[in-house]
């Protein structure tokens, strides 16, 4: 341990990799707007009848989620030319993350959907609601509780995943990293900048999300414990059905 | 053909070394770690909640890049291997320590009073009480996290361990057919990933099967 500089010397570096934050925010930005529209339709294309459509589904999900993000950039950057597709860097990143957050989300939004009761599009059937109408009004509304959450989860993954995208010589914080550390060798120093500056994102955004969970999420079940206690507490002649205006809000 | 294949297969066995062994010392170091969030001192649990953000905070890719050029900067070579085991086991250790964290918050406070009743002192309502309900509770997202490292362990290829994605590479610079050589790799992951997570099923519904889980 010749040498303690990057103890204190790590934010001289900081300004230097700025301009591959703003690559990487757009690529989060691009790579989740198209990724979760096209998760929200796998997850609906997942639960249909028609058994072919549903096995495309699946495995698209499937190949999204089991297969590491590396070798989906790979495969688009490296891969595609074999097929007569070359592709610059930067929309194959754009396609790899898309493909990697469809299929995540796609999993996170079926749940949000399958935790609305059955019950719930039964009614809006007998109310005589069109199919879009019981999506739009009923079944969304009530799964978007559940999903969001999650979702900005997933959205700071994909943040941290885009660091991934050097390895394809995208301009983003890594591939500034990696060039000023060969050209200065003070890899520690340049590396701890670039742990801040994603910290600077992932933290606030772990912040939020868990602050959602509380305020969405699933309604928490109270223990007995609690149910009791209730009831002792409450002043005499009270009713119960208070308790339930709670549940609307969203 | 054949050969290119098998040499890109061969890479399979640092990727599951490599999984097996950062997931193995996750969920041996996991639970210390996560004795400091149980602390009575507000600065102790202070001290588990800034590791666990920071670690999971900053992206896989820049925790390799600091163990092994970092490290190395600092006159502590290591070798890429070793970088990468140093780099994911740390990474896996926070995670394994939340996963239990959830756990440990699933247990009914009446299961820490009725040791309390029963005399039974801090370890062992730990070790007989709380830990085997928690290792119950935790174990599906366990088997999520083994099977997030082994796609983490993907990364290692950057630094020069020879593992799956780095022999497929390889033969893409020697052969030129980069859709057959990463699909090929791709495939490969998934028919990892499909042992543990059969496993994890397997023991969860024996686990079931002999202890009713609320």
């Amino acid at each position: 341990m010749t040498d303690m500089t990057w103890l204190y010397d790590w934010p001289q570096y900081i300004p230097d990799l700025l301009p591959g934050l703003w690559k990487a925010m757009t690529l989060t930005a691009i790579s989740c707007f198209f990724g979760y529209l096209i998760g929200m339709v796998l997850a609906l294309l997942v639960e249909t009848p028609r058994a072919w459509v549903r096995y495309v589904a699946l495995s698209i999900v499937e190949i999204g989620r089991g297969v590491p993000i590396l070798v989906l950039l790979f495969v688009f950057y490296q891969g595609l030319p074999q097929a007569g597709v070359l592709l610059d860097p930067y929309p194959a990143a754009v396609l790899a993350l898309i493909l990697s957050a469809a299929g995540y989300s796609s999993e996170m939004i079926r749940a949000g959907l399958n935790s609305v009761p059955r019950g719930q599009s039964e009614a809006a059937n007998s109310l005589s609601l069109s199919v879009m109408d019981n999506y739009r009004f009923v079944l969304i509304p009530q799964a978007a509780r559940i999903s969001i959450p999650p979702l900005v989860n997933l959205t700071i993954i994909m943040f941290q995943a885009t660091s991934l995208a050097t390895v394809i010589t995208v301009p983003e914080i890594m591939q500034f990293a990696g060039i000023m550390g060969s050209a200065t060798f003070e890899y520690m120093s340049i590396y701890i900048a670039a742990a801040v500056i994603y910290l600077c994102i992932t933290i606030p955004g772990g912040v939020l999300s868990s602050y959602l969970e509380q305020r969405m999420g699933a309604p928490k079940k109270r223990s007995t414990r609690q149910v009791l206690l209730a009831q002792f507490r409450k002043p005499l002649g009270a009713t119960n059905n208070k308790s339930h205006s709670a549940s609307g809000r969203m | 053909m054949l050969e290119i294949l098998s040499y890109i297969a061969m890479g399979a066995s640092w990727t599951v070394a490599i999984t097996l062994g950062s997931a193995a010392v996750g969920m041996a170091l996991g639970a210390p770690l996560l004795v400091l969030s149980t602390s009575k001192f507000a600065a102790v649990r202070g001290i588990y909640s800034a590791i666990v953000h920071v670690v999971r905070g900053v992206p896989t890719l820049v925790w390799l890049f600091i163990a092994y050029f970092g490290v190395g900067q600092l006159g502590l070579t290591l070798s890429p291997v070793m970088a990468s085991m140093l780099a994911l086991s740390i990474i896996a250790t926070a995670y394994m320590a939340e996963i239990y964290r959830g756990g440990l918050q699933a247990i009914p406070s009446g299961q820490w009073e009725a040791a309390g009743a029963l005399n039974l002192d801090r370890f062992s309502t730990l070790r007989f009480v709380i830990s085997p309900q928690v290792f119950r509770a935790a174990s599906p997202s366990v088997a999520t996290q083994i099977i997030g490292l082994l796609k983490d362990s993907a990364l290692v290829s950057t630094v020069g361990v020879a593992d799956l994605v780095f022999r497929a590479g390889v033969m893409t610079q020697y052969h030129a057919d980069g859709l057959y050589m990463f699909g090929f790799a791709g495939l490969i992951y998934l028919l990892l990933s499909l042992p543990i997570a059969i496993f994890s099923r397997k023991i969860h519904t024996r686990i079931k099967r002999k202890y009713v889980i609320a």
